[in-house]
Protein backbone atom coordinates (compact mmCIF):
# COMPACT_ATOMS: atom_id res chain seq x y z
CA UNK A 1 0.00 0.00 0.00
CA UNK A 2 2.50 2.43 0.95
CA UNK A 3 4.22 1.33 -1.86
CA UNK A 4 1.49 1.86 -4.28
CA UNK A 5 0.70 5.47 -2.46
CA UNK A 6 4.08 6.41 -3.37
CA UNK A 7 3.80 5.08 -6.84
CA UNK A 8 1.06 7.92 -7.14
CA UNK A 9 2.69 10.42 -6.39
CA UNK A 10 2.47 13.18 -8.84
CA UNK A 11 4.39 16.08 -8.02
CA UNK A 12 6.57 17.93 -5.33
CA UNK A 13 6.89 15.92 -2.03
CA UNK A 14 5.09 17.20 1.13
CA UNK A 15 6.65 19.67 3.13
CA UNK A 16 5.56 19.07 6.90
CA UNK A 17 4.83 22.34 8.95
CA UNK A 18 8.13 22.96 11.02
CA UNK A 19 8.76 26.00 13.08
CA UNK A 20 9.40 28.14 10.13
CA UNK A 21 5.50 28.54 10.14
CA UNK A 22 5.86 30.51 13.51
CA UNK A 23 8.14 32.99 11.54
CA UNK A 24 5.43 35.63 10.58
CA UNK A 25 6.49 38.40 8.63
CA UNK A 26 6.05 42.00 10.16
CA UNK A 27 2.49 43.45 9.60
CA UNK A 28 3.94 46.50 9.80
CA UNK A 29 6.94 48.23 11.11
CA UNK A 30 7.26 51.19 13.83
CA UNK A 31 10.56 52.45 13.21
CA UNK A 32 12.91 49.51 13.38
CA UNK A 33 10.60 47.26 15.32
CA UNK A 34 8.98 44.98 13.43
CA UNK A 35 5.02 44.31 14.83
CA UNK A 36 4.06 41.00 13.91
CA UNK A 37 1.05 39.24 14.42
CA UNK A 38 1.26 37.48 17.71
CA UNK A 39 2.38 40.98 18.90
CA UNK A 40 -0.87 42.95 17.69
CA UNK A 41 -2.86 39.52 19.35
CA UNK A 42 -1.24 40.53 22.92
CA UNK A 43 -2.93 43.97 22.77
CA UNK A 44 -6.32 42.88 20.90
CA UNK A 45 -6.37 40.17 23.73
CA UNK A 46 -5.81 42.56 26.68
CA UNK A 47 -8.99 45.27 24.94
CA UNK A 48 -10.69 41.89 24.81
CA UNK A 49 -10.59 41.26 29.09
CA UNK A 50 -10.64 44.70 29.92
CA UNK A 51 -13.53 45.62 27.76
CA UNK A 52 -15.51 42.11 28.82
CA UNK A 53 -14.97 43.21 32.44
CA UNK A 54 -15.51 46.88 32.21
CA UNK A 55 -19.24 45.98 30.16
CA UNK A 56 -20.08 43.48 32.73
CA UNK A 57 -19.40 46.32 35.58
CA UNK A 58 -21.09 48.99 33.46
CA UNK A 59 -24.37 48.67 34.99
CA UNK A 60 -23.08 47.46 38.57
CA UNK A 61 -26.39 46.14 40.17
CA UNK A 62 -26.37 43.84 43.42
CA UNK A 63 -28.98 41.73 41.29
CA UNK A 64 -26.97 41.09 38.60
CA UNK A 65 -27.97 41.45 35.01
CA UNK A 66 -26.95 38.75 32.27
CA UNK A 67 -23.58 40.01 31.48
CA UNK A 68 -23.01 41.45 35.20
CA UNK A 69 -23.24 37.63 36.17
CA UNK A 70 -21.41 36.46 33.25
CA UNK A 71 -18.46 38.81 34.38
CA UNK A 72 -18.76 37.81 38.39
CA UNK A 73 -18.83 33.77 37.46
CA UNK A 74 -15.44 34.72 35.43
CA UNK A 75 -13.34 36.69 37.77
CA UNK A 76 -15.36 34.76 40.80
CA UNK A 77 -13.69 31.71 39.13
CA UNK A 78 -10.55 32.83 39.72
CA UNK A 79 -10.77 34.97 42.72
CA UNK A 80 -12.59 31.87 44.83
CA UNK A 81 -11.25 28.79 42.96
CA UNK A 82 -7.41 30.10 42.87
CA UNK A 83 -6.94 32.95 44.75
CA UNK A 84 -8.94 32.10 47.85
CA UNK A 85 -8.66 28.01 48.19
CA UNK A 86 -4.60 27.87 47.43
CA UNK A 87 -3.43 31.39 48.84
CA UNK A 88 -6.66 31.64 51.76
CA UNK A 89 -6.50 33.62 54.61
CA UNK A 90 -6.03 37.17 54.51
CA UNK A 91 -3.32 37.41 51.87
CA UNK A 92 -5.77 36.40 48.74
CA UNK A 93 -7.21 39.20 48.12
CA UNK A 94 -3.88 41.35 47.17
CA UNK A 95 -3.44 38.93 44.66
CA UNK A 96 -7.03 38.19 43.18
CA UNK A 97 -6.36 41.51 40.22
CA UNK A 98 -2.85 39.97 39.26
CA UNK A 99 -3.91 35.71 39.02
CA UNK A 100 -7.35 37.35 37.58
CA UNK A 101 -4.75 39.08 34.56
CA UNK A 102 -2.81 36.43 34.13
CA UNK A 103 -5.59 33.82 34.08
CA UNK A 104 -7.56 35.89 31.02
CA UNK A 105 -4.99 37.39 29.66
CA UNK A 106 -3.19 34.10 28.79
CA UNK A 107 -6.69 32.33 28.22
CA UNK A 108 -7.86 34.62 25.44
CA UNK A 109 -4.13 34.48 23.61
CA UNK A 110 -4.16 30.62 23.98
CA UNK A 111 -7.81 31.08 22.48
CA UNK A 112 -6.82 32.55 19.10
CA UNK A 113 -5.34 29.47 18.04
CA UNK A 114 -9.13 28.24 17.42
CA UNK A 115 -10.37 31.72 16.76
CA UNK A 116 -11.18 32.26 13.03
CA UNK A 117 -8.71 35.41 10.94
CA UNK A 118 -6.28 34.99 14.50
CA UNK A 119 -5.93 31.10 14.23
CA UNK A 120 -2.28 31.08 15.78
CA UNK A 121 -1.63 30.82 19.54
CA UNK A 122 0.27 33.98 20.81
CA UNK A 123 2.23 31.71 23.10
CA UNK A 124 3.54 29.69 20.99
CA UNK A 125 6.50 32.79 20.22
CA UNK A 126 8.39 31.70 22.93
CA UNK A 127 9.27 35.31 24.33
CA UNK A 128 6.15 35.86 25.14
CA UNK A 129 5.82 32.61 27.27
CA UNK A 130 9.11 33.52 28.73
CA UNK A 131 8.10 37.20 29.27
CA UNK A 132 5.51 36.34 31.36
CA UNK A 133 6.91 33.47 33.25
CA UNK A 134 10.03 35.48 34.39
CA UNK A 135 7.45 37.90 35.80
CA UNK A 136 5.57 35.16 38.01
CA UNK A 137 9.34 34.19 38.86
CA UNK A 138 9.83 37.69 40.05
CA UNK A 139 6.77 37.90 41.51
CA UNK A 140 6.58 34.82 43.64
CA UNK A 141 10.10 35.79 45.27
CA UNK A 142 9.35 39.12 45.70
CA UNK A 143 6.37 38.22 48.18
CA UNK A 144 8.66 35.92 49.60
CA UNK A 145 11.76 38.19 50.50
CA UNK A 146 9.15 40.90 51.70
CA UNK A 147 7.71 38.73 54.08
CA UNK A 148 10.86 36.84 55.22
CA UNK A 149 13.49 38.88 54.69
CA UNK A 150 15.75 37.16 51.74
CA UNK A 151 17.99 34.84 53.95
CA UNK A 152 14.41 33.58 55.55
CA UNK A 153 12.96 33.35 52.45
CA UNK A 154 15.68 31.62 51.38
CA UNK A 155 16.08 29.21 54.12
CA UNK A 156 11.93 28.79 53.68
CA UNK A 157 12.56 27.47 49.99
CA UNK A 158 15.78 25.48 50.31
CA UNK A 159 15.78 23.44 53.95
CA UNK A 160 13.06 21.40 53.92
CA UNK A 161 11.47 20.97 57.72
CA UNK A 162 11.49 17.84 59.67
CA UNK A 163 14.84 16.63 58.07
CA UNK A 164 17.95 16.09 60.11
CA UNK A 165 20.80 18.44 59.29
CA UNK A 166 22.91 15.02 58.33
CA UNK A 167 20.63 15.44 55.03
CA UNK A 168 21.21 18.89 54.18
CA UNK A 169 24.35 18.76 51.97
CA UNK A 170 22.06 16.57 50.01
CA UNK A 171 18.53 18.26 49.73
CA UNK A 172 19.59 21.94 50.27
CA UNK A 173 21.07 22.30 46.38
CA UNK A 174 18.17 20.16 45.23
CA UNK A 175 15.35 22.27 46.77
CA UNK A 176 17.17 25.60 45.65
CA UNK A 177 17.23 23.54 42.27
CA UNK A 178 13.73 23.14 42.28
CA UNK A 179 11.81 25.65 43.77
CA UNK A 180 13.77 28.59 42.20
CA UNK A 181 15.23 27.46 39.50
CA UNK A 182 13.74 25.29 37.83
CA UNK A 183 10.47 27.08 38.15
CA UNK A 184 9.94 29.57 35.45
CA UNK A 185 11.35 27.11 32.97
CA UNK A 186 8.81 24.77 33.33
CA UNK A 187 6.45 27.26 33.43
CA UNK A 188 7.69 29.30 30.58
CA UNK A 189 8.05 25.58 28.65
CA UNK A 190 4.73 24.35 29.70
CA UNK A 191 2.91 27.10 28.09
CA UNK A 192 5.08 27.66 24.60
CA UNK A 193 5.38 23.86 23.90
CA UNK A 194 1.83 23.05 24.51
CA UNK A 195 0.81 25.99 22.07
CA UNK A 196 3.51 25.96 19.81
CA UNK A 197 2.63 21.46 19.04
CA UNK A 198 -0.98 22.23 19.51
CA UNK A 199 -0.20 24.74 16.39
CA UNK A 200 1.83 22.39 14.26
CA UNK A 201 -0.48 19.15 14.96
CA UNK A 202 -3.42 21.32 13.65
CA UNK A 203 -1.55 22.49 10.62
CA UNK A 204 -0.20 19.26 9.97
CA UNK A 205 -3.58 17.64 9.55
CA UNK A 206 -4.81 20.47 7.79
CA UNK A 207 -2.52 20.73 5.24
CA UNK A 208 -1.50 17.07 5.24
CA UNK A 209 -5.21 16.51 3.91
CA UNK A 210 -5.16 19.10 1.39
CA UNK A 211 -1.77 17.49 -0.17
CA UNK A 212 -3.14 13.89 0.03
CA UNK A 213 -6.37 15.32 -1.73
CA UNK A 214 -4.60 17.21 -4.49
CA UNK A 215 -1.19 15.00 -4.57
CA UNK A 216 -2.48 11.63 -3.84
CA UNK A 217 -4.97 9.62 -6.27
CA UNK A 218 -6.78 6.39 -4.42
CA UNK A 219 -6.19 6.65 -0.71
CA UNK A 220 -5.79 10.46 -1.14
CA UNK A 221 -9.35 11.01 -1.35
CA UNK A 222 -9.94 8.85 1.66
CA UNK A 223 -7.38 10.04 4.04
CA UNK A 224 -7.62 13.62 2.87
CA UNK A 225 -10.96 14.28 4.51
CA UNK A 226 -10.59 12.01 7.04
CA UNK A 227 -6.71 14.34 8.14
CA UNK A 228 -9.40 17.49 8.06
CA UNK A 229 -12.08 15.21 10.31
CA UNK A 230 -9.58 14.50 12.29
CA UNK A 231 -8.39 18.29 12.38
CA UNK A 232 -11.98 18.92 13.62
CA UNK A 233 -11.76 16.83 16.24
CA UNK A 234 -8.27 17.91 17.42
CA UNK A 235 -9.46 21.50 17.56
CA UNK A 236 -11.89 21.03 19.90
CA UNK A 237 -8.63 18.89 21.77
CA UNK A 238 -6.77 21.91 21.80
CA UNK A 239 -9.72 24.29 23.10
CA UNK A 240 -9.74 22.26 26.19
CA UNK A 241 -5.36 22.14 25.97
CA UNK A 242 -5.63 26.20 26.18
CA UNK A 243 -8.18 26.40 28.93
CA UNK A 244 -6.20 23.91 30.69
CA UNK A 245 -2.60 25.77 29.94
CA UNK A 246 -4.06 29.28 31.15
CA UNK A 247 -5.63 27.11 34.49
CA UNK A 248 -2.45 25.43 35.55
CA UNK A 249 -0.12 28.75 34.80
CA UNK A 250 -2.34 30.43 37.34
CA UNK A 251 -2.98 27.47 39.69
CA UNK A 252 1.06 27.67 39.66
CA UNK A 253 1.52 31.27 40.24
CA UNK A 254 -0.58 31.09 43.47
CA UNK A 255 1.14 28.07 44.56
CA UNK A 256 4.12 29.41 44.40
CA UNK A 257 2.84 32.26 45.96
CA UNK A 258 1.53 30.47 49.28
CA UNK A 259 4.56 28.43 49.28
CA UNK A 260 6.32 31.99 49.07
CA UNK A 261 4.25 33.30 51.91
CA UNK A 262 3.79 30.29 54.16
CA UNK A 263 5.21 29.97 57.94
CA UNK A 264 6.74 26.73 57.69
CA UNK A 265 7.27 24.22 55.32
CA UNK B 1 21.49 37.43 20.78
CA UNK B 2 20.70 38.82 18.37
CA UNK B 3 22.97 39.04 16.19
CA UNK B 4 23.04 35.50 16.00
CA UNK B 5 19.32 35.76 14.79
CA UNK B 6 19.95 38.30 12.12
CA UNK B 7 22.60 35.99 11.26
CA UNK B 8 20.74 32.66 10.71
CA UNK B 9 17.58 34.91 9.44
CA UNK B 10 20.70 35.67 6.80
CA UNK B 11 21.49 32.75 6.14
CA UNK B 12 17.83 31.57 4.92
CA UNK B 13 17.94 29.08 8.17
CA UNK B 14 15.13 28.45 10.39
CA UNK B 15 15.96 29.81 14.15
CA UNK B 16 15.73 27.61 16.92
CA UNK B 17 12.15 28.62 18.39
CA UNK B 18 13.21 28.30 21.91
CA UNK B 19 14.99 31.43 21.72
CA UNK B 20 13.27 34.34 21.98
CA UNK B 21 13.34 37.68 20.45
CA UNK B 22 13.44 40.29 23.16
CA UNK B 23 10.69 42.67 21.36
CA UNK B 24 8.19 39.92 22.31
CA UNK B 25 9.34 39.54 25.61
CA UNK B 26 9.42 43.29 26.04
CA UNK B 27 5.89 44.02 24.41
CA UNK B 28 4.29 40.79 26.58
CA UNK B 29 5.57 42.76 29.50
CA UNK B 30 3.99 45.82 28.63
CA UNK B 31 0.59 44.79 27.39
CA UNK B 32 0.64 42.48 30.42
CA UNK B 33 1.54 45.52 33.12
CA UNK B 34 -1.41 47.44 31.28
CA UNK B 35 -3.85 45.20 31.72
CA UNK B 36 -3.08 44.43 35.12
CA UNK B 37 -3.40 47.90 36.10
CA UNK B 38 -6.47 48.15 34.69
CA UNK B 39 -7.82 45.63 36.66
CA UNK B 40 -6.76 46.58 39.27
CA UNK B 41 -7.74 50.15 39.23
CA UNK B 42 -11.43 49.54 37.72
CA UNK B 43 -11.91 45.70 37.68
CA UNK B 44 -11.17 43.92 40.59
CA UNK B 45 -12.84 46.91 43.10
CA UNK B 46 -16.00 47.37 41.51
CA UNK B 47 -16.17 42.90 42.07
CA UNK B 48 -15.62 43.27 45.56
CA UNK B 49 -17.70 46.08 46.65
CA UNK B 50 -19.84 44.43 44.88
CA UNK B 51 -19.92 40.66 46.68
CA UNK B 52 -19.37 42.72 50.23
CA UNK B 53 -22.58 45.39 49.19
CA UNK B 54 -24.57 41.65 48.27
CA UNK B 55 -23.05 40.23 51.19
CA UNK B 56 -24.09 42.82 53.25
CA UNK B 57 -27.72 43.41 51.90
CA UNK B 58 -28.33 39.40 52.19
CA UNK B 59 -27.45 39.65 56.11
CA UNK B 60 -29.27 42.65 56.59
CA UNK B 61 -32.12 40.96 55.29
CA UNK B 62 -31.67 38.54 57.55
CA UNK B 63 -31.18 40.91 60.68
CA UNK B 64 -33.95 42.56 59.51
CA UNK B 65 -36.49 39.47 59.61
CA UNK B 66 -34.97 38.00 62.69
CA UNK B 67 -35.65 41.40 64.24
CA UNK B 68 -39.27 41.56 62.95
CA UNK B 69 -40.33 38.25 64.21
CA UNK B 70 -38.29 38.83 67.62
CA UNK B 71 -41.06 41.87 67.29
CA UNK B 72 -44.14 39.75 66.14
CA UNK B 73 -43.14 37.16 69.06
CA UNK B 74 -42.93 40.32 71.56
CA UNK B 75 -46.37 41.16 70.13
CA UNK B 76 -47.88 37.92 70.54
CA UNK B 77 -47.06 37.34 74.26
CA UNK B 78 -48.00 40.72 75.25
CA UNK B 79 -51.30 40.24 73.72
CA UNK B 80 -51.28 36.67 75.29
CA UNK B 81 -50.62 38.75 78.20
CA UNK B 82 -53.45 41.19 78.29
CA UNK B 83 -55.78 38.13 77.30
CA UNK B 84 -55.20 36.46 80.44
CA UNK B 85 -55.59 39.48 82.32
CA UNK B 86 -58.53 40.20 80.48
CA UNK B 87 -60.11 36.79 81.88
CA UNK B 88 -58.46 37.31 84.67
CA UNK B 89 -60.33 40.78 85.26
CA UNK B 90 -63.39 39.07 83.92
CA UNK B 91 -63.30 36.32 86.59
CA UNK B 92 -62.77 38.80 89.44
CA UNK B 93 -65.59 40.87 88.17
CA UNK B 94 -67.92 37.97 88.12
CA UNK B 95 -67.19 36.80 91.30
CA UNK B 96 -67.36 40.48 92.78
CA UNK B 97 -70.70 40.76 91.45
CA UNK B 98 -71.87 37.46 92.66
CA UNK B 99 -70.82 38.53 96.48
CA UNK B 100 -72.53 41.71 95.62
CA UNK B 101 -75.80 40.05 94.90
CA UNK B 102 -75.59 37.97 97.74
CA UNK B 103 -75.06 41.17 99.36
CA UNK B 104 -78.09 42.76 98.42
CA UNK B 105 -79.85 39.40 98.43
CA UNK B 106 -78.96 39.17 101.97
CA UNK B 107 -79.78 42.98 102.48
CA UNK B 108 -83.12 43.35 100.85
CA UNK B 109 -84.28 39.99 102.65
CA UNK B 110 -83.42 41.56 106.13
CA UNK B 111 -84.84 44.94 105.31
CA UNK B 112 -87.65 42.89 104.41
CA UNK B 113 -87.95 41.43 107.33
CA UNK B 114 -87.83 44.37 109.20
CA UNK B 115 -90.32 46.18 107.26
CA UNK B 116 -92.26 43.15 108.12
CA UNK B 117 -91.74 43.43 111.75
CA UNK B 118 -92.36 47.23 112.14
CA UNK B 119 -95.77 46.20 109.86
CA UNK B 120 -96.74 43.42 112.80
CA UNK B 121 -95.24 45.85 115.35
CA UNK B 122 -97.41 48.72 114.03
CA UNK B 123 -100.50 46.20 113.82
CA UNK B 124 -99.91 45.43 117.21
CA UNK B 125 -99.81 48.92 118.77
CA UNK B 126 -102.59 50.04 116.36
CA UNK B 127 -104.95 47.06 117.81
CA UNK B 128 -103.93 48.42 121.54
CA UNK B 129 -104.60 51.28 120.73
CA UNK B 130 -108.16 50.58 119.96
CA UNK B 131 -108.52 48.04 122.18
CA UNK B 132 -107.45 50.89 125.05
CA UNK B 133 -109.89 53.11 122.58
CA UNK B 134 -112.71 50.58 122.75
CA UNK B 135 -112.26 49.95 126.64
CA UNK B 136 -111.66 53.48 127.71
CA UNK B 137 -115.15 54.47 125.16
CA UNK B 138 -116.58 50.82 127.39
CA UNK B 139 -115.67 52.58 129.94
CA UNK B 140 -117.62 55.73 129.97
CA UNK B 141 -120.33 53.99 128.24
CA UNK B 142 -120.96 51.59 130.93
CA UNK B 143 -120.50 54.72 133.82
CA UNK B 144 -123.44 56.16 131.45
CA UNK B 145 -125.15 52.87 131.72
CA UNK B 146 -124.53 52.27 135.01
CA UNK B 147 -125.54 55.76 136.08
CA UNK B 148 -128.25 55.94 133.88
CA UNK B 149 -129.21 52.67 135.64
CA UNK B 150 -128.85 53.97 138.45
CA UNK B 151 -131.11 56.85 138.33
CA UNK B 152 -133.78 54.48 137.06
CA UNK B 153 -133.46 52.94 139.79
CA UNK B 154 -133.42 55.18 141.83
CA UNK B 155 -136.16 57.39 140.09
CA UNK B 156 -138.85 53.90 140.55
CA UNK B 157 -138.25 54.58 144.07
CA UNK B 158 -136.36 50.91 145.46
CA UNK B 159 -138.77 49.84 147.83
CA UNK B 160 -139.26 46.28 147.01
CA UNK B 161 -137.27 43.44 145.88
CA UNK B 162 -140.34 42.70 143.48
CA UNK B 163 -140.47 46.68 141.70
CA UNK B 164 -136.61 46.63 141.80
CA UNK B 165 -136.44 43.32 139.98
CA UNK B 166 -138.93 44.24 137.77
CA UNK B 167 -136.44 47.88 136.73
CA UNK B 168 -133.78 45.82 135.74
CA UNK B 169 -135.37 43.51 133.84
CA UNK B 170 -136.84 46.28 131.44
CA UNK B 171 -133.57 47.89 131.62
CA UNK B 172 -131.92 44.20 130.28
CA UNK B 173 -134.75 44.10 127.89
CA UNK B 174 -134.25 47.74 126.60
CA UNK B 175 -130.61 47.13 125.99
CA UNK B 176 -131.16 44.03 124.06
CA UNK B 177 -133.38 45.73 121.35
CA UNK B 178 -130.78 48.44 121.36
CA UNK B 179 -128.20 45.58 120.73
CA UNK B 180 -130.63 43.57 118.27
CA UNK B 181 -131.15 46.92 116.07
CA UNK B 182 -127.27 48.14 116.02
CA UNK B 183 -126.89 44.27 115.09
CA UNK B 184 -129.23 44.46 112.24
CA UNK B 185 -128.18 48.20 111.39
CA UNK B 186 -124.56 46.61 110.94
CA UNK B 187 -125.45 43.32 109.10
Amino acid sequence: MIIEASATVRAEEFHAPGPAIFELPPVFEIGSLGVTKPMLQLVIAAVIVFAFFHLALRRRALVPGRLQFAGEGAYGFVRNSVARDIIGGHDFQKFVPYLVTVFFFILVNNLFASTPFFQFPTFSRAGMAYGLAGMSWVIYNAVGIRKHGFLGYLKLQCVPAGVSPAMYPLLVPLEFFSNILVRPVTLALRLFCNMFAGHILLVLFATGGLYLMQHVDGIGYVAGPLAWVLAILVSFLEILVQFLQAYVFTLLNAMYIQGALADEH
Amino acid sequence: MKSLLILAAAEGEEHNPLIPLWEEIAISLVVFAILFFAIKKFVAPNFETTFAERTQAIEGGIAAAESKQAEADAKLAELEQQLADARHEAARIREEAREQGAAIVAELREQAQAESARIVEHGKAQIEAERQQAVTSLRAEVGTLATGLAGRIVGESLEDDERQARVVERFLAELETADASDAGKDA
